[in-house]
């Protein structure tokens, strides 16, 4: 069991950004309202997976929708509550536990939100083990446990319950929900007991983002590369050095796509790179050769500040180190593959490990 | 045309005297604390040293960091209060939620929720309420607050509420000030509503620093107009900058950006601007400087002002050099410069003192670092080039060569190349801040979310376009020489309808009748 308090908030916010892969939405308004809420009821408990009784019952609370809805319409804050509330009222039992279920950008701070104002722990561990952009993308879905019943709840206290055959089905019907309530909702969903959470979640990830946001912090201010203590802290392939030439952008079925171009600096003069992207970082490439694809990490981090870059804010002139960080080994099964294999992203790439590609 | 340029910055009031597009005389004189005095011995100081008749002035521009220095210094703000409608959204995270408590304290902490707001998509969340509006208004007159901030959500997209929440809260507040986040900020409801509060908390300041300017120009025996410029290096009359004073907050750099592009000729350029404890690496396109596409902080507090894109790294004419590794700043020893530097007699070694060791420049008593290690003096120049070089490589546009302009006093820090970049040190480039102001020009922007779905894209530009034109010509710019500088259109992922969020400036030479 590990306390988090106000503080602890920045660091899983700047750790989340890392495991966001680029993507997953900033995290700023999530850990302003992580923060207030343990000022007003206290730090939040977080718990190991196996701390959990096998017949407790745990689920994951998250903000789903557009990032650039959720930096101006804010919550009105009841919203998670309400959602937590309703799914209790139709399981017939009270929620034991609070789960994260996207490590990666925004969700690693609602999570907290929920479990401060009802006193309840957190799991540590989430779905992912890093940002991805569907619902049904969660290692929940690999171990059978289905999204629904799920409850959505948006800012004027609407709230919608859905029950569907399958997960991809959840993710369909909850998006068309979302864009009706706003296009933005939190939602609290894959509901299980302790029992299956042992089995199905990403584990320690939640105190990963906040020790990785540490780490961070503490190199910079003892003046040591915070892009080494990262890579250390994650046992991350050092993928290039390189600067950014060239950002080309469209949105495509939803997603914010696009490629960005990297020349090498440093020890990595005179190599070219190549960086695809739908909301997340998906594949990185030296020249046509693939260097790692999803469900493997992507991270580029700010040469200087060792901070994570996101997608939108690419730009000419950053100099960047790109990370190659070994996704859960969950994701790398035939099951896990067929739900966020570079196929499943319409990339035509047969998955290889990380550090099969770029050795250690 | 006869102008003046005036910058007022924390140590230095600079100003210039132009005749069209030459720069005929320039002073540096010391920023006062009442700021008028520094003005009026500025002008004073130009006006005999040009030799020009004050009948003959036709403009004077004025660049200050006054206003960002009040709220970093957190003094003469006045108590604000802060209405926002967007109820039920919103109410997680109140107004000034973020900002340092010594800030929200000193002005008040009146924070006020109301119902109203848009949705992404244009509907109303909820529809206004006259009645709260009213009760709040009350509150606000019994608490004796004159000046208030008003936001709403999606305002950027449908300016609407926020203008009649305006009008009903006026009823009650006929003397009040009123800043809508809608005329100042784009999408990000904290960012905006933050620079609506504090362009509010300094509506008195701005009252009595624009009258301070009006009597150091009537002081100096001028009654030509004047101006104030803005964060992207356009002009704002003096009416516009006291109604909204936060639109001053990073003048400063702009002003040697574009002094900088207009002294060279050079319009698409690196620009370092080397002070004494501090560089400045900003980039120009067509002639502006690019703008920062991430939240700056200003006193603490996050906001999404249009703001030059600056990295500074703390390298300067005074900053230290230690050994051991052989390190060059951030430390430094600022205006003490001429007393601390070896070459002043001093006992620290600068970055200055390495410059002259290794025979840049020409400054002090260069005998008094003739014992300065050689190694030590190579090393740290290497150290400082390392600095530039990667500072400028951040800030470089393109991978084609761009110019290098060097302004400020310590430009000799600055090696004539800079990796395979050439060096271009113009004239008078120790007032290139001033001269930015003199030069400034008029411009008018839009920043919208269009639904392609209503129409098409071209259309949606277009109609972009005729607004900032038509909104630089109403902030004073002369009709034939506007022309759009800069088109940016952003798709909204995730959001169906294909929503575009269109950015259009206009800027135009400013007309003087």
């Amino acid at each position: 069991m590990r306390r988090f308090d106000v503080d602890d908030l920045k660091d899983v916010a700047v750790g989340a950004a890392v495991l966001g892969t680029g993507g997953g939405g900033d995290p700023y308004i999530g850990k302003l309202m992580a923060m207030q809420a343990i000022r007003a009821h206290g730090p939040v408990e977080v718990i190991g997976v196996d701390e959990l009784d096998d017949d407790a019952v745990v689920a994951p609370a998250a903000m789903m929708g557009a990032p650039t809805v959720m930096v101006e319409k804010l919550p009105n804050g009841t919203e998670i509550v309400t959602a937590f509330r309703s799914l209790e009222e139709y399981l017939g039992r009270p929620i034991t536990a609070v789960l994260c279920g996207e490590a990666g950008g925004l969700n690693s701070t609602v999570p907290f939100i929920v479990a401060a104002e009802l006193g309840l722990p957190l799991v540590d561990g989430d779905g992912m083990g890093r940002a991805f952009p569907e619902l049904q993308m969660v290692t929940f879905t690999m171990h059978d446990v289905p999204a629904t019943p799920m409850v959505m709840a948006d800012d004027k206290g609407n709230s919608v319950l859905l029950h569907t055959i399958d997960n991809r089905w959840t993710e369909r019907l909850a998006r068309s929900a979302t864009i009706e309530m706003g296009g933005a909702a939190l939602i609290a969903f894959y509901a299980m007991d302790g029992r299956t959470a042992k089995r199905a979640v990403v584990r320690g990830t939640v105190s990963l983002a906040a020790d990785i946001g540490r780490t961070i912090r503490e190199a910079r201010a003892t003046r040591r590369d915070p892009i080494e203590a990262v890579q250390a802290r994650v046992g991350a392939h050092k993928l290039f050095s390189a600067k950014i030439l060239d950002v080309d952008r469209r949105t495509v079925g939803g997603f914010a796509r696009g490629e960005a171009l990297l020349e090498g600096v440093d020890d990595d003069a005179g190599r070219s790179f190549r960086i695809q992207f739908q909301n997340e970082f998906l594949v990185a490439l030296e020249d046509d050769d693939v260097l790692v694809s999803t469900p493997d990490l992507i991270t580029l981090l700010d040469a200087d500040t060792g901070e994570a870059i996101t997608t939108e804010s690419l730009r000419f002139g950053f100099r960047v180190v790109a990370l190659g960080i070994p996704s859960d080994p969950q994701w790398r099964s035939d099951e896990g593959l067929a739900l966020v294999g570079p196929r499943y992203f319409g990339y035509d790439i047969d998955y290889r490990p990380v550090e099969d590609r770029v050795g250690t | 045309m006869i102008r003046i340029g005036i910058d007022v910055g924390g140590t230095n009031t600079d100003a210039v005297v132009m005749s069209d597009r030459s720069v005929l005389h320039s002073v540096k004189t010391a920023t006062t604390e009442d700021v008028m005095s520094g003005v009026l011995a500025a002008l004073q100081g130009v006006l005999e040293g040009s030799s020009i008749d004050r009948s003959e002035v036709d403009v004077v521009m004025i660049g200050t960091t006054h206003f960002t220095n009040a709220v970093v210094q957190r003094r003469d703000l006045a108590p604000t209060a802060a209405v926002r409608l967007g109820l039920p959204a919103t109410a997680s995270l109140v107004p000034m939620v973020d900002w340092p408590v010594d800030l929200r304290e000193s002005i008040g902490n009146h924070a006020y929720l109301a119902h109203g707001g848009h949705e992404f998509d244009g509907r109303e969340i909820s529809a206004l309420d006259p009645e709260e509006l009213r009760r709040i208004a009350a509150d606000i007159a019994a608490k004796g607050i004159r000046t208030v901030a008003v936001s709403s959500v999606f305002s950027p997209v449908n300016t609407e509420m926020e203008k009649r929440a305006r009008d009903i809260l006026q009823e009650s507040l006929p003397d009040a000030h009123f800043t809508l986040s809608s005329e100042i900020g784009r999408i990000g409801l904290l960012e905006r509503e933050n620079a609506a509060i504090m362009n509010a908390c300094l509506r008195d300041l701005s009252r009595k620093t624009v009258r301070a300017f009006r009597e150091a120009l009537a002081g100096a025996g001028l009654d030509a107009p004047f101006f104030l410029t803005q964060n992207d290096g356009t002009l704002m009359s003096a009416e516009t900058a006291e109604a909204f004073p936060v639109l001053t907050f990073a003048s400063g750099p702009t002003n040697s950006m574009r002094g900088a592009a207009f002294l060279s000729g050079i319009k698409d350029a690196i620009v370092i601007d080397v002070g004494g404890t501090t560089t400045d690496i900003g980039a120009l396109v067509s002639g502006f400087p690019r703008e920062a596409s991430v939240a700056v902080e200003v006193g603490g507090v996050r906001t999404n002002f249009r703001m030059p894109d600056v990295f500074s790294i703390g390298l300067g004419g005074g900053s230290r050099v230690t050994i051991d590794p052989v390190r060059v700043g951030p430390q430094s020893v600022g205006y003490r410069l001429t007393q601390e530097a070896h070459v002043f007699g001093g006992e620290v070694l600068t970055a200055t003192d390495v410059a002259v060791a290794a025979g840049r420049a020409n400054i002090g008593d260069p005998e008094r670092v003739r014992t300065v290690d050689a190694v030590l003096v190579q090393e740290a120049l290497a150290v400082m080039v390392a600095m530039v070089e990667r500072a400028v490589e951040r800030m470089r546009l393109t991978p084609e060569p761009v110019p290098v302009i060097v302004v400020g006093g310590g430009s000799i820090l600055v090696p004539d190349r800079v990796g395979d970049l050439n060096v271009i040190r113009p004239e008078h480039f120790a007032v290139a801040n001033a001269v930015g102001a003199a030069i400034a020009q008029i411009s008018g922007e839009v920043d919208r979310v269009f639904s392609l779905a209503e129409m098409p894209r071209d259309e949606a530009v277009a109609r972009a376009k005729a607004e900032a034109i038509e909104r630089a010509i109403q902030a004073g710019a002369d009709q034939d020489s506007t022309q759009v500088v800069d088109v940016d259109d952003v798709p909204l992922a995730y959001l169906p309808g294909n929503a575009t969020r269109i950015r259009v400036k206009a800027v135009g030479d400013l007309s003087v009748a």
